[in-house]
């Protein structure tokens, strides 16, 4: 009262010193700091899992949906049924006959009578062998339809709907207004001459914007298409240039025919598509025969060499088939193991080696579970290899400590009140644990559950040990059928060779996200169910 | 209270003739309770009333919730707990072979310091007991048995319209009465009661002791309690426990005023606890 305050008082009172103030602000700027901290912690993570998602979207994008080509044919009965019985069996298998039907189709419309046997290849290539099996599976669920004129789609290679989606080589689109064959032949070479002034200089710049950028050796290349005939530019100057033939109609263009320029930034021995297959590829379209449509053989076929036929559909049912097993092992073994360990086993030496173990096991390397279930399951117990009930076995077992662990800390949480009410009324040590502790640490073991299947089903390790590696291309009936699951055949899909597996790798990237997403919806889904009952 | 209902406490009618006083429903004697190798009850022996409410009383940590479990063999459940001694309830061993605790506790039911409903509806908290001892044959005797119980403790009239909603949505004192409403269900002999009010305000309070005094007609009541007053004002025996020990017991008018142990008179004027 009377005595004086100190000499560095602040004016806010005595008791709120100079010193005080100072802690009072590191105090705070330490609080700022660990928000700061926070928040860009939680930045990278969102930053981290768009990018992923962007990447994985981006480059899925592709695989979603798929080019076609629409054709009608007559199911002559000599091509596709020679046996003539019409046995639904013998027309699946005879997709040779079907691809006839294609070839000669395309062959009519653009090879001449004495085309050589490279030049089928190349346009027959533009199919893979399977592409008309869904057309000989079809023919053969209705036989009554050969003999009559059908119409039908069949998917273009992989490399050629990759060019379609924008893929294969970079290019430039240029227009070039009326163009007048001058002299030369279509065997030979055409000289034309350009209606507009700035046309040959235009696709010069266009090539060297491509030279300039590309590597080495490789030569750009200017397709230029004067009405249904393709030609390939050998010599540009401003108002005229020298065309050789590439494909189309055999008859030499009009004069002032309207033309245009693809500029092609690989020349086509650097290219998986040919010159030839593109400028078809474009009459076709042109035609409106080329389609884009969605993907849902990515769906329902099952792995196939071919990335346009090879669809996800087994490897789904395997991964479903795989988690089935997976959670009749490990939910009921794991809660039980926790109810016992938790509510019951006495606590001793013995009981504490039990813990330490499961804690350890669930820290042990996938690959190892791989090693034991090819070891116990296979060679000892003598289970088929590649089947789903052994890998839902050996992922069962991975799972295990997980499950364990999440129930035992759901069980803890479940307040001690509830099981000496239990007790008080008289109920024995198995009615608490059944009718009030297990009930209330239900979410707790559910979420626990399912993130131990969520790691089941990401798991592609200890799945390669046990054969589910091989190539099955029929859908599994049962656990006991060979079959793959989705992490296993994205891993063998990134490694395919071919650049269409890339966008179907990213696809099954995606199926599995969403069977992923699915699983934890139901996970919320039970979890409120539960939760809402109190 | 409700004239209707029925006699929970038929098995002792035979000895309703006898005095009062003399009538013991539990008999301690020579309690000793270790936790592992420490010793919390030293050699109690305490004889307890039937129809009279017997009230514990000592500082923290002298074993007074230690002793209570004793008697419904809650103590079972601790594992590193020891009872040694005996406990005769109506003249048989508590803690002989032949009973099981889980019939014991239907005899002896327990409500503890803090509220603990069932995370369940009204209805099926005291429905719990009567169905898992099988008391009730069908769906409407069950009905009776609940609604007795909810009578029994004072709370029917506040809860009748909504016995579908969660136990745990009810006030700290419904919740307590709700929990004795449970342990009454079940037609238990003896009550044990472990600081039931020591959660509750005053108003809350006061009703359970007017819910204890009601209910000291029919059972064997023991209770824990912090609160001189609360001892004095239901109970009407007194135990005083000191560290482990059992320093004085009788009747508690005389305890309150006359106290023969000076540990005891310490401890009711407030010098230590
Ligand atoms: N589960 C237990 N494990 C080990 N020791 C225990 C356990 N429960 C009680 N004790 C010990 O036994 C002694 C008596 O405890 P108890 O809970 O019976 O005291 P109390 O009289 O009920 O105390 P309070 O009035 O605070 O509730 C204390 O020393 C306590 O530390
Ligand atoms: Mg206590």
């Amino acid at each position: 009262m009377s005595s004086p305050a100190p000499p560095n008082a602040s004016p806010q009172g005595s008791f709120i010193t100079e010193e005080a103030l100072k802690r009072l602000k590191t105090r705070h700027a330490a609080e700022r700091r660990f928000k700061l901290y926070g928040q860009v912690a939680i930045g990278i993570a969102v930053v981290a899992l768009v990018t992923l998602l962007i990447s994985i979207f981006g480059q899925a994008s592709s695989a979603f949906s798929r080019h076609v080509l629409t054709f009608d044919t007559t199911l002559e009965a000599a091509q596709v049924d020679p046996s003539g019985t019409r046995d639904p069996g013998a027309i699946e298998r005879n997709v040779s006959g079907f691809n006839l039907l294609l070839q000669d189709e395309l062959a009519a419309q653009f090879l001449p009578e004495d085309a050589d046997r490279n030049l089928q290849r190349e346009l027959y290539g533009m199919f893979t062998r399977l592409a008309v099996l869904p057309i000989a599976r079809e023919t053969a669920d209705r036989p009554e339809t050969v003999g009559t004129r059908q119409s039908f789609s069949v998917a273009l290679a992989d490399d050629i709907d990759l060019y379609l989606k924008g893929g294969v080589s970079n290019r430039t689109q240029v227009k070039l207004g009326a163009i007048t064959p001058v002299s030369g032949s279509l065997e030979d070479t055409v000289v034309v001459e350009f209606g507009r002034d700035t046309a040959g200089a235009d696709i010069a710049n266009a090539i060297e914007r491509f030279r300039a950028q590309g590597a080495g050796d490789n030569e750009p290349t200017a397709l230029i298409q004067m009405g249904q005939t393709w030609f390939r530019a050998t010599d540009i100057t401003d108002t005229t240039a020298s065309l050789a033939y590439v494909a189309g109609a055999r008859t030499m263009p009009g004069a002032d025919t309207q033309g245009a320029a693809l500029v092609l930034e690989q020349g086509q021995e650097n290219r998986t598509v040919t010159d030839r297959q593109l400028a078809w590829t474009m009459l076709l379209k042109d035609q409106g025969r080329i389609k884009s449509v969605l993907n849902t053989s990515l769906f329902t076929n099952s792995d196939s060499t071919y990335p346009e036929l090879a669809g996800t559909a087994a490897a789904i049912v395997g991964s479903l088939l795989t988690m089935m097993v997976t959670a009749l092992l490990a939910i009921p073994v794991g809660i039980f193991a926790a109810v016992y360990l938790e509510e019951f086993a006495p606590k001793n030496r013995m009981t504490d080696l039990i813990e330490v173990n499961i804690n350890n096991l669930a820290a042990v390397p996938s690959i190892v579970f791989g090693l034991l279930g090819a070891a116990v399951f296979i060679n000892f117990m003598g289970l088929p290899r590649s089947v789903p009930l052994v890998g839902g076995l050996v992922l069962g077992l991975l799972v295990l400590p997980t499950v364990i662990i999440a129930s035992r800390a759901a069980l803890k949480s479940v307040p001690p009140s509830i099981r000496d009410a239990a007790l008080g009324v008289g109920a024995s040590k198995t009615q608490s644990v059944f009718h009030h502790v297990l009930p209330l640490a239900a979410p707790g073991i559910l979420t626990g559950a399912i993130i131990g299947m969520a790691r089941a089903i990401g798991e592609t390790a200890p799945l390669l040990l046990i054969g589910m590696v091989a190539f099955v291309a029929e859908v599994p009936d049962s656990p006991t059928d060979e079959s793959t699951v989705l992490p296993v055949l994205i891993y063998k899909w990134s490694t395919g060779a071919e650049r269409a597996w890339e966008p179907q790798t990213a696809a099954a990237i995606i199926v599995l996200l969403v069977f992923l997403v699915l699983m934890n919806l139901f996970a919320i889904i039970l979890r409120r169910r539960f939760e809402r009952r109190w | 209270m409700d004239g209707n209902v029925e006699d929970f406490t038929e098995t002792t009618t035979p000895r309703q003739a006898e005095n009062m006083a003399e009538m013991i429903k539990v008999d301690c004697r020579n309690i000793d309770v270790f936790y592992d190798d420490k010793q919390a009850i030293f050699d109690v022996s305490l004889p307890i009333q039937d129809r009279a409410v017997t009230s514990l009383i000592g500082p923290s940590g002298c074993g007074k919730s230690t002793f209570l479990r004793c008697i419904n063999r809650m103590n079972d459940t601790i594992e590193i707990a020891k009872v040694r001694g005996k406990i005769y309830m109506d003249g048989a061993d508590i803690n002989d072979h032949s009973i099981d605790p889980v019939l014991l506790r239907s005899r002896v039911g327990m409500v503890f310091q803090k509220p603990n409903p069932f995370p369940k509806s009204i209805y099926d908290n005291i429905a719990y007991g009567p169905r898992i001892h099988g008391l009730a044959a069908g769906k409407h005797e069950l009905d009776g048995i609940v609604e007795s119980a909810l009578i029994k403790a004072g709370l029917w009239d506040e809860v009748k319209d909504r016995l579908t909603a969660p136990g745990t949505s009810l006030s700290g004192g419904q919740q307590q009465r709700l929990c004795i409403a449970r342990a009454i269900a079940v037609s238990p002999e003896v009550i044990l009661m472990d600081e039931p009010c020591s959660a509750l305000d005053p108003i809350a309070t006061a009703r359970i002791e007017e819910l204890i005094d009601e209910l000291r007609e029919r059972y064997c009541i023991v209770i824990v309690t912090h609160s001189m007053q609360q001892a004095a004002r239901v109970s009407q025996r007194t135990a005083f426990f000191h560290l482990g020990k059992l320093v004085e017991y009788g009747d508690t008018e005389r305890i309150f005023t006359n106290p023969e142990d000076s540990r005891t008179q310490d401890y009711i004027t407030g010098r230590f606890g």
